[in-house]
C-alpha cells in the first residue's frame, strides 16, 4: 500500500481519488413511527451533477437533510469519503447547502453573508477578502459586496446563496429546489448557469427538483423518487427512454402506457395487433405494459402505418399539435406532431420498433438493469 | 371628506394624550421651577447636581442596570427553551400569570419568605450555612425586582425567537458554525429587537422603583423613585420632586433612543 502512495498520488486507497464520495446503504428514515424513506441505496461520485426528482412529499428534502447532517438515519449507514457519518453534525461535514428560501442572513450584507463560513473558520481578513470576491465573481456578482440582502432580486439572492456555499470549497453542494421561486425565463438561464458552474468548480452537485424537464436538462444522473423509495436511477436519456415502470414513465415526460402481452423475445402484442420490438428477457405470454412517447408517433393517412385511430381532440401547443386518438380496442393515444388533423378523422400511426418500450410488472431496479444489460450489451457488440 | 373623517376619529386620542400625557408632563416641568416657598427659581436644578442627588442617581442607574442584566440573563435562555417546549401556550400562561397579581401582594409574600426565621432563613440554617440577613439588603432588592420583571423580558424575546426563521439557524450550522457561534452571530443579532424591547420594559420601570425599596430593601437602597415619593408625600417639596422626575423622564427618553426602533422613532 505505502509503495503505491510513494509512486503516485492516485493510488486506489487514497481517499482523494476514490470515485465515490457519498454512499447510502439501506438507509431508512422514520418520523414518529411513520416511514418516510425506505431502503435507500445509492452512490454519489465526485464531480458529477445529480438530481433528486419526485413529486411533493416523496422525501427529497429528507435525503438532502440526511446528507447535510440535519437528520440521522433510522436505519442503514451513510458514508462520506469512506467514513461513517451517521452521527456527524452538519457543522463538521464538508457539505454546504443552498436552501430553498436561500436563508441569507438579513442582518449581514452580501460580503458578510459570503464571508460567514470563512469567519467561522477563523481565516485572516486578508485571506477572506479575495476568497469572497472570487466566489462573487463565480456567480457573476462582482461589485455587489456592499449591498444589503433586502435590496437584492430573487435571482441575485439565489446567487449570493450559492456564493456563500461555494466559498467554503465544499466537496458536495446540496441545492434544494433553488430555482422554484424564479420566473420561467430566469429559471432557464439559471439552469444553464448552474450547470456551467458545476463544471467549472468540478465538485459534486446534488440538486432537488420536482420539475422533470429541469432534471432532464441539467443532470448527469437522476434519482426518481416516489413515496420514500428510489424508483429508478440513471442518466436522463436512459430514464426517459427506458422507464422502469408506470410511475416513472408517467412522471418523466408524457407517455402512452398501454397493456400488452409479450409473445416471445422481440415480439409484443397490444391494441389487438402484433409488433416487432427490441425488448427481451420476458416469459412467454407474460402480460406487460408498453410505453410509446407521443413524439415517437408519426401521423399517416388512413390505412397506412401500424395502428388506426380516430382523432378525439386536438390542441395547438406552440411547437407541435397534441392530439388524442382512440384505437379500436379503446386505448387512448397521445400524439405530438407538427401536422394537424381534423377531429373525428381516422388516421394511421407509424412507429419504429425502437419506439416501443416494454415494462415488466413490479420489476426491481436491479432485475431491470440486469435484463437491459443482457441484451443491450449483445446488440451493441 | 375622508381626511375630515379621520381627523374626527383622532379627537378622542388627541384629547386623551393631551389630558393624560402632555398636561401632566407640562405640570411636572412647571413645578420643577418653583422652590418650597413657591417662588420661581432654578434652585432645584442646582440642588440636583449636589453629591446627595448625584449619588442617588448613580445608585438608581446602577441598580436598574443590575436588575436589567440579571433579568436578561435569566429571561433569554428561558424564552429560548420555551420555543422548544411542547406545551408552549401552557408554559407561557404560567409565566404571565404572576403578573396579574398585585405587586404589593407579591412584595409581602417575599417579606414572609425572606424574613428572619422565615422559610429561606430556616433552610439556610438547616443546610449548615447559618442564618443570614437576607431581607432589607441590596441583594433582596435586586432578587425580588428581577423576579417581578422577568415576564416582561421573556415575552418580547420569546416573540422574536418565535419569529426567527429556523432556516437561518440551519444555514449557520451548515456553514460550520458551532452552537455558540450560531447563537452569537445569528440567533442573538436576529432577536436583538426583542431584547431591546425587553430591556426598555425592564430598565425604565426599574429606574423609578420606589415601593420595593422600602418594603424589601428597608430603605437601604435609595433610588430616585424613593426620593420623588419622599418629596411629594413627606417633605412636601413638590418642586424638588418634580425636578427629579424631569431627570427621570430625560433618562427614559435616552434609554428609548438608545434602544432604537422603539416607539420614539415612530413618532
Ligand atoms: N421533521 C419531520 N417530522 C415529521 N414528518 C416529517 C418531517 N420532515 C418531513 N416529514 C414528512 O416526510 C415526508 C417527506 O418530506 P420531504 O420534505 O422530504 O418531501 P419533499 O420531497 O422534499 O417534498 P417537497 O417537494 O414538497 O419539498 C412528508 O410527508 C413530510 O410531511
Ligand atoms: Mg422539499
Amino acid at each position: 500500500m505505502w509503495q503505491g502512495r510513494c509512486h503516485s498520488r492516485y493510488s486506489a486507497g487514497d481517499p482523494m481519488t476514490e470515485k465515490t464520495i457519498i454512499q447510502f446503504d439501506h438507509v431508512a428514515k422514520r418520523f414518529d413511527g411513520e416511514t418516510i424513506l425506505r431502503d435507500i441505496n445509492f452512490e454519489i461520485e465526485r464531480g458529477k451533477f445529480y438530481t433528486l426528482l419526485g413529486p411533493s412529499g416523496c422525501g427529497k428534502t429528507t435525503i438532502l437533510r440526511l446528507i447535510a447532517g440535519f437528520l440521522e438515519p433510522s436505519e442503514g449507514t451513510i458514508t462520506f469519503d469512506g467514513q461513517l457519518v451517521n452521527k456527524i453534525p452538519p457543522n463538521k461535514r464538508q457539505v454546504n447547502t443552498v436552501f430553498q428560501d436561500y436563508a441569507l442572513f438579513p442582518h449581514l450584507n452580501v460580503f458578510e453573508n459570503v464571508a460567514f463560513g470563512l469567519r467561522i473558520n477563523k481565516l485572516a481578513n486578508k485571506e477572506i477578502e479575495p476568497r469572497v470576491k472570487e466566489a462573487l465573481h463565480f456567480v457573476n456578482l462582482d461589485g455587489y459586496q456592499n449591498r444589503e440582502i433586502a435590496d437584492l432580486s430573487g435571482g441575485q439572492k439565489q446567487r449570493v446563496a450559492i456564493a456563500r456555499a461555494i466559498v467554503n470549497r465544499p466537496q458536495v453542494l446540496l441545492l434544494d429546489e433553488p430555482l422554484s421561486a424564479l420566473d420561467l425565463k430566469l429559471r432557464t438561464a439559471m439552469q444553464v448557469e448552474l450547470r456551467q458552474l458545476q463544471r467549472r468548480l468540478g465538485i459534486t452537485f446534488i440538486f432537488v427538483t420536482h420539475d422533470q424537464e429541469e432534471a432532464l436538462a441539467m443532470s448527469d444522473e437522476i434519482f426518481v423518487l416516489n413515496q420514500g423509495k428510489i424508483e429508478q436511477s440513471g442518466s436522463p436519456r436512459s430514464i426517459y427512454d427506458e422507464p422502469i415502470n408506470r410511475f416513472v414513465a408517467d412522471f418523466i415526460g408524457e407517455s402512452n402506457i398501454i397493456p400488452g402481452t409479450m409473445l416471445r423475445d422481440r415480439v409484443v402484442s397490444f391494441a389487438g395487433k402484433t409488433f416487432d420490438c427490441v425488448d427481451q428477457g420476458f416469459d412467454e405470454m407474460e402480460s406487460v405494459e408498453i410505453v410509446i412517447r407521443p413524439e415517437d408517433l408519426e401521423l399517416k393517412p388512413q390505412g397506412e402505418g401500424m395502428l388506426q385511430v380516430r382523432v378525439e381532440s386536438q390542441l395547438f401547443r406552440g411547437v407541435h399539435y397534441e392530439m388524442i386518438g382512440k384505437d379500436a380496442d379503446g386505448n387512448s393515444w397521445m400524439i405530438h406532431s407538427t401536422k394537424s388533423a381534423q377531429i373525428g378523422e381516422a388516421i394511421g400511426l407509424f412507429f419504429e420498433p425502437e419506439a416501443i418500450h416494454v415494462m415488466r410488472h413490479g420489476e426491481t431496479e436491479e432485475d431491470f438493469d440486469r435484463r437491459l444489460e443482457s441484451y443491450e450489451g449483445a446488440d451493441h457488440d | 371628506m375622508t381626511k375630515k373623517l379621520t381627523n374626527t376619529y383622532l379627537i378622542p386620542y388627541v384629547l386623551w394624550i393631551g389630558l393624560f400625557v402632555i398636561a401632566p408632563l407640562a405640570m411636572v416641568l412647571y413645578y420643577s421651577f418653583f422652590d418650597i416657598q413657591g417662588h420661581f427659581s432654578f434652585e432645584n436644578y442646582v440642588r440636583f447636581f449636589t453629591p446627595i442627588y448625584l449619588r442617588m442617581t448613580v445608585s438608581s442607574i446602577g441598580y436598574a442596570c443590575l436588575i436589567t442584566f440579571f433579568t436578561l440573563l435569566i429571561a433569554y435562555p428561558t424564552a429560548y427553551l420555551l420555543t422548544k417546549m411542547k406545551n408552549r401556550r401552557l408554559w407561557l400562561m404560567l409565566i404571565i400569570l404572576p403578573t396579574w397579581i398585585n405587586v404589593l401582594l407579591k412584595a409581602y409574600a417575599f417579606i414572609g419568605l425572606l424574613s428572619t426565621y422565615g422559610p429561606v432563613d430556616t433552610l439556610l440554617a438547616l443546610s449548615g450555612i447559618g442564618r443570614k440577613q437576607i431581607l432589607f439588603t441590596g441583594f433582596s432588592f435586586v432578587f425580588v425586582s428581577v423576579y417581578l420583571f422577568i415576564p416582561f423580558m421573556i415575552l418580547p424575546i420569546y416573540n422574536s425567537l418565535e419569529k426567527l426563521n429556523n432556516s437561518f439557524v440551519e444555514a449557520a450550522y451548515d456553514l460550520g458554525a458551532s452552537a455558540w457561534a450560531t447563537f452569537r452571530r445569528v440567533i442573538f443579532p436576529l432577536t436583538l429587537e426583542g431584547v431591546k424591547s425587553g430591556v426598555q420594559a425592564v430598565f425604565i420601570p426599574a429606574l423609578s422603583l420606589f415601593m420595593l425599596t422600602r418594603l424589601i430593601a428597608g430603605n437601604r437602597v435609595i433610588t430616585l423613585g424613593t426620593a420623588i415619593e419622599e418629596h411629594f408625600l413627606v417633605t412636601q417639596d413638590w418642586g424638588m420632586g418634580a425636578t427629579i422626575a424631569v431627570f427621570l423622564i430625560l433618562a427614559m427618553i435616552v434609554v428609548m433612543a438608545l434602544m432604537g426602533k422603539g416607539w420614539l422613532k415612530r413618532w
